[in-house]
């Protein structure tokens, strides 16, 4: 069943996760950061190809087979939960850690699924162990989580429908290139699109994510979402609706990030903006795009996760998290606000950047393919990008005012998580071929040509501008934005509520009824069986003796007649 | 007991001067950045990327635009942030 050397990458990070209970002291921090090495390791050396089957009811199922795209996403879930395990090993909550690490084994087992059954359990697998990490962060968790649960599951049951639809109509479980031509399909592509956080349904991820603690979020930005652009690319490329949903997900994340007061919520609905431009990327579908989705997935899980630790680090050293309270924390923080202006200037595809080198490719894709429309919407929202969360999250926590706050820096290795990263974002940006030679297809792109650089130079520094003069509008008020997710948290909870009154009032209307017919009928029995009612009443034996014998001499004649 | 804190009152990066200063550098960076892409030779896909300094008026407006809009739509759509609470 297995070839004599291999190991499938997702089974250490998975069998480190449940053993780290166990593990005490020194060790853990050691074993917090071994395991994701050992796991990236193995992610390199999956030969191309079908490499682990097994069978199960009677099916081939193909648990590990690997190509540069698979390789590529889970590498960077490997470097993700290494430098989150970094940054989180003064987390003293084993459950969070270790349901993260199961987390992150089962996104780069989805990664590697080479069939709809196994890619299925890893699936499911993901959204059990997020939810536990969501619920790690204790009781304010808790509703969240379970609606953040809810939904997953009911993602996963659509997906399921899909699967055994397709399995009945073509008689194939092999995960490969779809078309969105048959229902079972269709709801494939739903169950995908509800874990990419697509739009109408991007609100469980700017309602749960920021919910986690300080170290949660770090791990919870990286898999879900990518996973599901990952599936996309290898079963649904080309397929043209994505591409207006990928849009929509861009402007949604950028009209309610500009609104939104909670720092890490702004980088949550920054999260959506940017799954977005991948989405449209493999709904373009060309192999520029396709790299562009693959390479911006890369980069973006890196300076996602580098923007969410210098939150994170905020939260930990002040336990705030709007930014409304914050502000001129750079005085005291000035590493944290350096990593956090680097994740930033990423975010914002700055040249020089890890971001630049990546968006790029989806970009030129659409250009390539002459789409006018795409391509102006696609660079309005790359200065909306820079508006939301290039300037917005390091003006609001680290400058625009004094706050009075004064936390020192987070301890070392959450400097160092950060550092690393800032190292990957700035690596990345100034050696692109480094990423691009790990693509699926072959790049033929050079993103550092005078007119580009110009061109992005121009379209971020003017944002930049529209920003400042716009202060004013952009003030931070305490307030939320209503979503989606009021339909379940408010009308749906209202219609309950009202369902409630309705069905109270109408048992005290019933039974005020029933028990008034009751008692008549009490009165009634009581009437004529009770003390002195009609039958209630003792009879004379004499009376009875002359009835009977009435009653059978009438007998009696019938029976000769 | 944490001793009361004064690092960092009257930064340099927060006296009037310095952010005078920065809006003179940021100023002067725009305009030329305007120049420079009017020497440049440019790859354009559509004939809107052709035109002078597209990218710098694009980025604005587009910004601009996003601006209103998302006010706009917060009109409707905001709420106290303890909305959910009770």
């Amino acid at each position: 069943m297995m070839t004599s050397t291999f190991v499938q990458p997702a089974l250490v990070l998975i069998a480190g996760g449940l053993l780290l209970p166990l593990i005490r002291g020194a060790l853990r921090s050691a074993w917090l950061l071994v395991i994701p090495l050992i796991a990236a390791y193995l992610v390199a050396i999956v030969p191309d190809g079908t490499a682990v089957t097994t069978s199960f009811l009677g099916q081939q199922l193909t648990i590990v087979k690997g190509d540069n795209l698979s390789r590529l996403f889970a590498m960077v879930f490997a470097i993700a939960t290494f430098a989150g395990a970094l940054f989180a090993l003064n987390q003293r909550r084993t459950s969070e850690l270790s349901a993260a690490f199961v987390y992150a084994g089962s996104a780069i087992g989805a990664c590697f699924a080479g069939d709809l059954i196994s890619l299925f359990v890893f699936w499911e697998a993901m959204a059990i162990a997020s939810t536990i990490v969501l619920w790690s962060n204790g009781p304010n968790a808790r509703g969240a989580g379970l609606r953040y649960a809810a939904l997953h599951f009911l993602g996963g049951t659509i997906l399921m429908a899909g699967i055994a639809g397709e399995f009945a109509a073509t008689g194939s479980l092999a995960f490969d290139r779809m078309d969105a031509s048959t229902t079972p399909r269709c709801l494939i592509l739903s169950g995908f699109l509800i874990n990419a956080a697509a739009t109408p349904l991007s609100a469980w991820l700017p309602d749960a994510y920021p919910e986690a603690s300080w170290s949660g979020m770090v791990f919870l930005s990286a898999f879900t979402t990518k996973t599901a652009v990952y599936v996309m690319i290898r079963g649904f490329p080309g397929t043209e609706i994505l591409i207006w949903i990928g849009l929509a997900m861009v402007f949604y994340g950028i009209v309610y990030a500009i609104l939104e007061n909670d720092m890490r919520r702004i980088l949550a609905y920054s999260i959506v903006n940017q799954v977005g431009f991948m989405v449209v990327g493999v709904g373009i579908g060309t192999e520029m795009a396709l790299n562009g989705a693959s390479a911006h997935a890369f980069t973006h899980i890196i300076y996602k996760a580098l923007l969410l630790m210098s939150a994170g680090s905020v939260l930990y050293m002040t336990g705030m998290r709007k930014c409304t309270d914050l502000g001129g924390l750079f005085r005291t923080m000035p590493v944290t606000t350096t990593c956090g202006i680097i994740g930033a200037l990423s975010i914002s595809s700055f040249p020089l950047t890890s971001g630049f080198v990546s968006k790029s490719l989806v970009i030129e894709g659409a250009a390539q393919e002459h789409m006018k429309i795409v391509w102006l919407l696609l660079q309005a929202a790359s200065a909306g990008v820079f508006l939301h969360a290039g300037i917005k999250f390091p003006w609001f926590v680290f400058f625009q005012k004094d706050s009075g706050l004064r936390p020192s820096e987070p301890p070392w290795n959450m400097r160092a998580a950060m550092i690393l990263c800032s190292a990957l974002c700035i690596g990345l940006g100034v050696m692109p071929q480094l990423l691009y030679a790990q693509l699926p297809f072959k790049v033929d792109y050079a993103p550092y040509t005078t007119s580009h650089i110009i061109g992005q130079l121009q379209l971020l520094l003017f944002s930049g501008l529209a920003f400042f003069l716009m202060l004013d509008l952009l003030k931070r008020t305490m307030t939320i934005t209503l979503d989606v997710d009021w339909l379940w948290r408010r009308l749906g909870w209202n219609v309950l509520s009202w369902f409630d009154t309705m069905v109270g009032r109408w048992w005290a209307i019933t039974t005020r009824k029933v028990s008034a017919a009751s008692l008549t009928a009490l009165a009634r029995i009581q009437q004529y069986h009770g003390q002195g009612g009609m039958f209630g009443r003792t009879w004379p034996t004499g009376t009875m003796a002359f009835w009977m014998t009435v009653m059978l001499g009438a007998f009696l004649i019938l029976a000769y007649i | 007991m944490q001793e009361p804190d004064f690092r960092g009152d009257n930064h340099w990066l927060t006296r009037p001067a310095t952010i005078k200063l920065l809006w003179r550098i940021s100023s002067i960076a725009l305009v030329l950045l305007v120049l420079t892409d009017l020497a440049v030779e440019k790859h354009a896909h559509f004939g809107i990327d052709e035109l002078p300094g597209f990218s710098a008026w694009f980025g604005f407006a587009a910004c601009v635009v996003l601006v209103l809009t998302s006010k706009a739509i917060g009109v409707l759509l905001k709420r106290p942030d303890t909305y959910y609470d009770d």
